[in-house]
């Protein structure tokens, strides 16, 4: 199947799609959004191109495979339990700094936001590597 | 340095032999002995200790709660197994460290050797139970990996997985008996248990407890029915054969009986079942080396008949049968440990270990000669070496049995001729007679190669040419140990004219006229194995284990049949059945169903949901099939975001979307419906999901009024900003108060997901 007019829209979509998941992944933790619905968005956004343009073309098109992504979630969501147990906490307890605080604005980062970019990742790559698989022929 | 140190600094080594084995290279073997030969001037310092009485404690908590320690216990029996593990050990390694020279994974042989030496030595020095069943279990493996070193040929695996079978099945029936033992005195410890028998004694536990250990020590010490997979665990390198079934291995059973004789021993039915074993065993392992020709074959078998006597010692249990116990035991590991490396030595120099291909080595291999026919001097019970002593004991003590005194007694004489007829054997027809012609021009093994042998042989004659000053102090304490209220009887070379000399010489004459007219003996043996035993215990053995494979394969189609809709729908019977039941005996059910300020916007949304699944179930393509189940979920991310669960609808509409690409692209690879299903089947299924659907309205409307107790929600709610500093309470559960679960749900899905795509894979490629 070959259609200019989705191949333009998946070319425009994707870094649209793949920005819009990174939002939705960092606003999570306040506002809807989270790892998981990012993980799906940032999927969406490879498949989308992969309906469009094949299943190699896709995969040429990124530098990485989906199952080393699926992979690196997974150490990152099991990595970021880590740095409580050097504050003598239960494994997996959230760590919190602050790194820009004002009356307004206030920037923290914590292990959380690790996790989830953990989970992001995860979700995503195993999205590409089951919808590669199936859709490659 | 303690017996823990000892174990832990083993184990360190185990693991860092395969990594520097190749930069010591041929001195990694004596390197290596160091640390066994450390440990027996450890034991040799305590000995003194030891010997006044006293017993070494050693205990390091490890889970408190189930009063399950760490614990050593080193007494007379336990001090005197640990040297000869650790100084057979030592020389083993120095052996194994020349002998495996032209074999590829040295490294990794002399881990799993060092392993094996450290599992042994916790055996023997352990002082709980459940220590004790760790480290056995830890030999089974151990000499699992050993013997099937040489894994590319076929029968070095299936002796190794025979082997590793029957003494896993003996380990699980010992854990059990263990466990039962451990029962009437609340504790492990095996210095609580050994003090007092009474409590075991008295308990009905008794009975199964005794017969789930003998299990395990029988499977262990290859006794009758067990005894099999000893010779086939033959295909292992020599060093193993040499140590494993000298002094360790199969000696853990014999072992185990010994250390529990004080608790277990002692009753009637101990001694009918250990001595009809023991003496079953005994007859049948000198029966079938007779028609052996393949040295280490003969020496297995010789050894399944000695694990046998040991059995049967134990059994009878009388002062004379533990002494003769005790000495029997040091006689065999001597010779036995020397006669395996030997066997060999004679195969890296010949080329060959059956012995009717074997003949005149003597002028090639003087050494060889000397050496190995004294140790067969001590295996057929002549003077001067340690095994007159024990033979005479033997004789001594079957002929005080108890019970079934003569039949005892003619089953000893019986095995000790065999034992005289096959050191005729192994001596004169290997080393003098007619010489073979070999592919190679044998010679005098190199100086690794013998020092064990040699040293062995030497212990083997010093200690018989002084059993009163050597051999006896250092048993005497372990026949207290196994036995309290025995004492050593005094040891001598010279008894004297009496009954049990007069058997050894007939013994002597009887193996001699064995050996004269060899040719009849072993046509007659030959033809009775051929007749009564052609099929063998390990082909049986075989036959049963594939039979059991065969039958759980044809159990297990029945229940995993491969067809995933039958699976779903086993998944959703079952579980809308329990729930059923669940709320029938719960409260009565209550509907409060209020239609009347239901906004109209969601009455359409309702009612686009119904139709779009009555189109789904009546439809005739799969296309429209799985359009509607898409537009259901849309309805249902709709009536989400109505009351306000944004987080929900937009995982919905994610899921929803992915969800028909991802059936889109299977239906792809789809043919079209072949048939429709029969009405039959389409009620079945109707009803299934009725029940299912049914449930889940019931549950839900239910818990909307069923208020059990606090809900969670409202701590979540509370402590998410203040604790978890995230104001979306649905994501703060998911990363931060429920993480963990978070984490085994993304790690399925990853392993689903290589699971989907290697079998996607590999079906592409069978296809090519």
């Amino acid at each position: 199947m070959e259609s200019v007019i989705l191949q333009i829209a998946a070319r425009h979509m994707r870094p649209i799609l793949i920005v819009l998941s990174l939002v939705v992944l960092y606003r999570g933790h306040n506002e809807p959004g989270g790892g998981f619905i990012g993980g799906l968005m940032l999927g969406a956004a490879f498949i989308l191109y992969a309906m469009a343009f094949g299943v190699s073309k896709t995969q040429k098109s990124i530098s990485f495979s989906p199952v080393t992504m699926t992979a690196l979630g997974l150490l990152i969501a099991l990595l970021s339990g880590v740095p409580a147990l050097f504050s003598g906490s239960p494994f997996m307890t959230g760590e919190w700094i602050t790194l820009f605080q004002h009356t307004v604005v206030e920037l923290k980062l914590g292990t959380p936001l690790l996790f989830d970019v953990g989970v992001y990742l995860t979700v995503a790559g195993m999205l590409m590597l089951v919808m590669f698989s199936i859709m490659e022929d | 340095m303690n017996s823990g140190l000892l174990i832990g600094l083993l184990l360190l080594l185990s693991f860092l032999a395969p990594f520097t084995r190749r930069y010591l290279n041929n001195l990694a073997g004596p390197l290596y002995a160091i640390v066994p030969v450390a440990g027996i001037i450890y034991y040799l310092r305590a000995l003194p200790v030891i010997l006044k009485g006293e017993v070494i404690t050693e205990s390091y908590k490890w889970i408190p709660v189930y009063d399950i320690n760490l614990s050593f216990y080193i007494d007379g029996f336990g001090i005197l197994f640990s040297l000869l593990i650790l100084g057979i050990g030592a020389f083993i390694l120095i052996y194994a460290g020349k002998y495996m020279v032209p074999y590829p994974m040295k490294g990794r042989f002399m881990g799993y050797l060092i392993l094996f030496m450290a599992a042994m030595l916790g055996i023997v020095v352990s002082g709980n139970l459940i220590t004790m069943f760790v480290f056995w279990e830890l030999t089974s493996i151990s000499s699992y990996l050993l013997i099937g070193y040489h894994h590319e040929k076929p029968e070095a695996r299936t002796a190794a997985l025979q082997a590793l079978l029957i003494t896993g099945f003996g380990g699980l029936a010992l854990l059990g008996g263990f466990v039962l033992l451990g029962l009437p005195y609340g504790t492990y410890e095996l210095s609580t248990i050994l003090a007092d028998p009474e409590p075991i004694r008295s308990s009905v536990l008794y009975l199964p407890a005794l017969i789930l250990i003998l299990l395990g020590a029988f499977t262990k010490s290859a006794q009758f029915p067990f005894h099999f997979w000893l010779p086939g665990a033959m295909t292992a390198p020599s060093p193993v054969s040499a140590f494993l079934h000298s002094a360790t291995m199969v000696k853990a059973g014999v072992f185990l009986l010994a250390r529990l004789n004080p608790v277990m021993g002692d009753t009637q039915i101990w001694h009918i079942l250990l001595t009809t074993f023991g003496t079953v065993t005994m007859v049948m392992g000198a029966w079938f080396s007779i028609t052996q020709t393949d040295l280490k074959k003969i020496l297995a078998y010789t050894t399944v008949s000695a694990l046998g006597t040991l059995v049967l010692l134990i059994g009878t249990g009388t002062q004379y049968a533990i002494n003769a116990a005790i000495i029997f035991l040091l006689v065999h590991a001597l010779y036995k440990g020397t006669l395996f490396m030997m066997a060999g030595n004679i195969e890296k120099m010949t080329g060959t270990r059956d012995i009717t291909k074997l003949g005149g080595l003597f002028k090639e291999m003087p050494v060889a000669a000397i050496v190995m026919s004294l140790a067969l001097v001590s295996m057929a019970g002549i003077p001067p070496m340690l095994g007159f002593v024990g033979k005479e004991l033997i004789y001594e003590a079957t002929s005080l049995a108890p019970t079934s005194r003569y039949l005892i007694l003619l089953a000893a004489f019986f095995t000790n001729s065999v034992l005289v007829f096959l050191s005729l054997r192994l001596s004169l027809d290997v080393f003098w007679g007619k010489r073979s012609d070999y592919q190679k021009k044998p010679f005098d093994p190199y100086v690794a190669l013998m020092a064990g042998p040699v040293v062995l042989v030497l212990l083997s004659l010093l200690l018989g040419l002084f059993p009163a000053n050597l051999a006896a102090p250092l048993t005497a304490m372990a026949i207290t140990s196994v036995s309290p209220g025995h004492v050593a009887v005094g040891l001598k070379l010279w008894h004297g004219f009496n009954l049990v000399l007069l058997l050894s010489a007939l013994t002597l004459f009887t193996g001699y006229f064995m050996y004269r007219y060899k040719r009849m003996i072993l046509e007659h043996s030959g033809s009775i194995n051929l007749r009564y035993f052609a099929r063998e215990f390990s082909n049986g053995f075989v036959a049963a284990v594939d039979g059991f494979l065969h039958f759980t394969k044809k159990q297990t189609s029945r229940i995993q049949h491969g067809y995933h809709r039958f699976y779903l729908m086993t998944v959703f019977a079952v579980a809308s059945v329990l729930v059923w039941v669940m709320i029938w005996r719960a409260d009565p059910i209550i509907l409060e169903l209020n239609f009347a300020d239901m906004p109209l916007n969601l009455v359409a949304v309702v009612v686009l949901i119904i139709a779009a699944a009555l189109s789904a179930v009546i439809s005739h393509s799969r296309v429209i099939a799985l359009v509607a189940m898409g537009v259901i979920g849309f309805g249902i991310s709709i009536i989400f975001i109505a009351f306000s669960g944004v987080d929900l609808a937009i995982t919905m509409i994610m899921v929803e979307v992915l969800m028909v690409i991802l059936a889109m692209a299977v239906l792809y690879h789809l043919p079209k419906y072949a048939k429709y299903s029969e009405s039959g089947a389409r009620m079945r299924d109707g009803l299934v999901a009725s029940l299912v659907g049914a449930f889940m309205m019931v549950l839900v409307l239910q818990a909307g009024t069923t208020q059990m107790s606090e809900p969670i929600s409202s701590f979540f709610k509370e402590a998410s900003y203040s604790e978890a500093f995230g104001r979306n309470v649905v994501n703060v559960i998911l990363v931060d108060f429920r993480a963990l679960d978070t984490l085994g749900e993304i790690s399925v899905i990853a392993i689903a997901a290589l699971g989907i795509f290697s079998m996607i894979k590999l079906s592409k490629r069978k296809e090519i």
